[in-house]
């Protein structure tokens, strides 16, 4: 009876640390068992040569001696950094149709969905449209090209195109997510504000640049994080239009390192973890940077 | 607003923009438009070269027909069902949980924890795959509906943590003290007060999770393979592999697989938006 009253009372005394810590297990303990400590075990399995069933054996930084050396490690990382740089182009773009449609017409607000909505479809799909639409017999851009007398291409077939085709695909889905985050900011833009700027004289570009841009830093912080990720991400697009082809001249750091673990050249788990660990070493720098930039608002807003 | 109202322009310039705006639109979905054309053409329109013109017969329901009634379509969309509702139930019902305690409550390590869950969200998938698989591989759960789910659950828990954490932190904390005050237990607090509350959060989450998932590629070919468990955007290169170069029946049959968030996002537009805005306004 007594002991019951006591823990009774030391849970009592204790709740607001107990509350919380059992609504967080469940949580943190699938994120942690899925997530957090899956990183550490690539960082581990990357220094051993295993087949994914056999013995792994340890072979210290051997993997990534011999990244150092393979060329298609090499075009990998080019290419990332062409997804990367290119996929920015989403962020300007987005601005500029979510500046197109921020007006009060009839029906704007179909249109709005309707520009936003390749976004929904998955990036299998998109990857199908696009691909189907380079075709060079069937493809529609072809009979685009030879409608003003040009000479049809065949982006995906053309090893020095084939990367600047799957971007564009990217960023057709890309530039509709920027659009819909700039038009929430529009829309919150401070309308005394910008009379302010009309009668200081403020118009078109210098009101957008002093005026509008300025109020529209949050939208344009998350565009650029979830650009950055997805741009570095890219994965189901290069499998689905090319399968990193021609002459493995579209493949990304995500997609060999998916080529060597698990794709037909066999099972090389360690060196596939390698890569991944460079392809994780490369987003940390990112990563860090957001992070910082959210703890610090999160700082600002205790105080 | 914004730029200028159209309105306060000269009319030309008004009829202009009325004008550009469907030019535009078409312009935009275009490659999507020409897939929708595909998809309701007859095979021998291909075979003749008639890419563009007009469909020699309208083949709309046989093209549809045959995706459902001769392929593995419907059973990939029921897998694709299977994983993604799952899904949406645990990692909502998760990241109430944790948004709440890490809304709520002031504790050490709450901010770290937080961003364990911010972080945890950003990492490249590459560098959980191995381990993830052999995690499922060894728990018997590869190639299964479930090994999938618990893994998509566990993942997306630190979105819609993010998402919930600072969806609670937004609102009236008086309502938490001042039941406090009347002596309700902490858990009651969640239950009766705190949750009731966050269902504009709870449905915005649902939709988007329910199109991430419809759409994710990249873990249904590590931790499946095969009709059986595979959802519709990994099944749908094996269809394609069933019907190469029939155009018409590929093409249906990826709008087919597309359909389901589209519909999703056309129902629930205000909250979808909600959702993915969340943040880009102060």
């Amino acid at each position: 009876m007594t002991t019951v009253t006591a823990t009774g009372s030391w849970v009592q005394r204790n709740r607001m640390t107990l509350t919380p810590l059992l609504f967080l297990l469940p949580g943190v303990l699938f994120f942690v068992v899925y997530v957090i400590s899956p990183i550490f075990q690539s960082f581990g399995i990357s220094l051993y040569e295993w087949d994914g069933l056999g013995e792994a054996d340890y072979i210290g930084l051997d993997n990534y001696r011999e990244l150092m050396t393979d060329r298609a490690f090499e075009i990998s990382l080019w290419n990332n950094v062409k997804w990367l740089v290119l996929y920015l182009l989403a962020i300007p773009a987005g601005l500029f149709i979510a500046l197109f449609l921020n007006q009060t017409v009839r029906g704007i607000r179909l249109y709005k969905s309707l520009f936003f909505f390749p976004f929904v479809l998955s990036q299998v799909v998109v990857g199908l449209v696009f691909s189907w639409f380079y075709l060079p017999r069937e493809g529609l851009l072809n009979a685009m090209l030879a409608l003003f007398g040009l000479e049809p291409v065949n982006i995906l077939g053309d090893p020095q195109l084939a990367t600047y085709g799957i971007i564009a695909a990217g960023l057709w889905p890309q530039t509709a997510y920027c659009m819909i985050l700039y038009l929430t900011g529009l829309n919150a833009v401070d309308p005394e504000q910008i009379e302010a700027g009309r009668l200081d004289g403020a118009k078109g570009w210098r009101m957008l640049w002093h005026v509008v841009l300025p109020q529209l830093r949050p939208a344009t912080f998350i565009a650029f994080v979830v650009t950055i990720i997805g741009a570095l991400r890219s994965f189901d697009l290069i499998s689905i239009m090319t399968n990193g082809g021609p002459f493995g001249s579209t493949r990304v750091l995500s997609f060999l390192m998916f080529e060597k673990a698990l794709g037909e050249y066999g099972f090389r788990m360690g060196y596939g973890s390698a890569i991944a660990v460079v392809l994780f070493l490369i987003m940390l720098v990112f990563i860090g940077y957001f992070l910082w930039q959210m703890w610090r608002d999160e700082r600002a807003a205790r105080h | 607003m914004f730029p200028t109202p159209i309105q306060k322009r000269p009319r030309a310039m008004q009829v202009t923009y009325q004008g550009f705006l469907p030019l535009a639109l078409i312009l935009w979905l275009l490659p999507l438009l020409a897939v929708m054309m595909f998809s309701i053409r007859p095979l021998s329109d291909f075979s003749n070269g008639n890419y563009w013109g007009l469909p020699s017969s309208f083949e709309l329901f046989s093209n549809y027909g045959r995706v459902f009634f001769e392929s593995n379509m419907p059973r990939y969309l029921l897998n694709s069902l299977m994983i993604t509702l799952p899904t949406v139930v645990g990692a909502v019902a998760l990241s109430c949980m944790t948004g709440f305690a890490l809304g709520i409550y002031r504790f050490r390590g709450n901010l770290l924890i937080f961003f364990m869950f911010i972080a945890g969200n950003f990492v490249p998938f590459q560098i959980l795959m191995v381990p993830v698989r052999d995690l499922t591989v060894d728990m018997g759960l590869y190639d299964t509906k479930t090994g999938l789910i618990l893994f998509h659950i566990a993942f997306q828990t630190g979105f819609c943590t993010l998402f919930m954490r600072n969806f609670i932190r937004a609102l009236p904390y008086e309502l938490i003290e001042a039941a406090r005050v009347e002596g309700v237990a902490e858990w009651r607090i969640f239950w009766f007060v705190v949750l009731p509350l966050m269902k504009p959060a709870i449905a915005a989450l649902a939709v988007l999770i329910f199109t991430f998932i419809w759409n994710d590629y990249f873990w249904a070919i590590v931790l499946t393979q095969g009709p059986g468990s595979q959802p519709v955007t990994a099944g749908i290169t094996a269809f394609n592999s069933q019907f190469v170069a029939q155009y018409h029946l590929m093409s249906a049959g990826s709008i087919v697989a597309a359909l389901p968030p589209v519909a999703m996002f056309f129902a629930m537009q205000r909250h979808f938006i909600a959702g993915l805005t969340l943040g880009a306004v102060k």
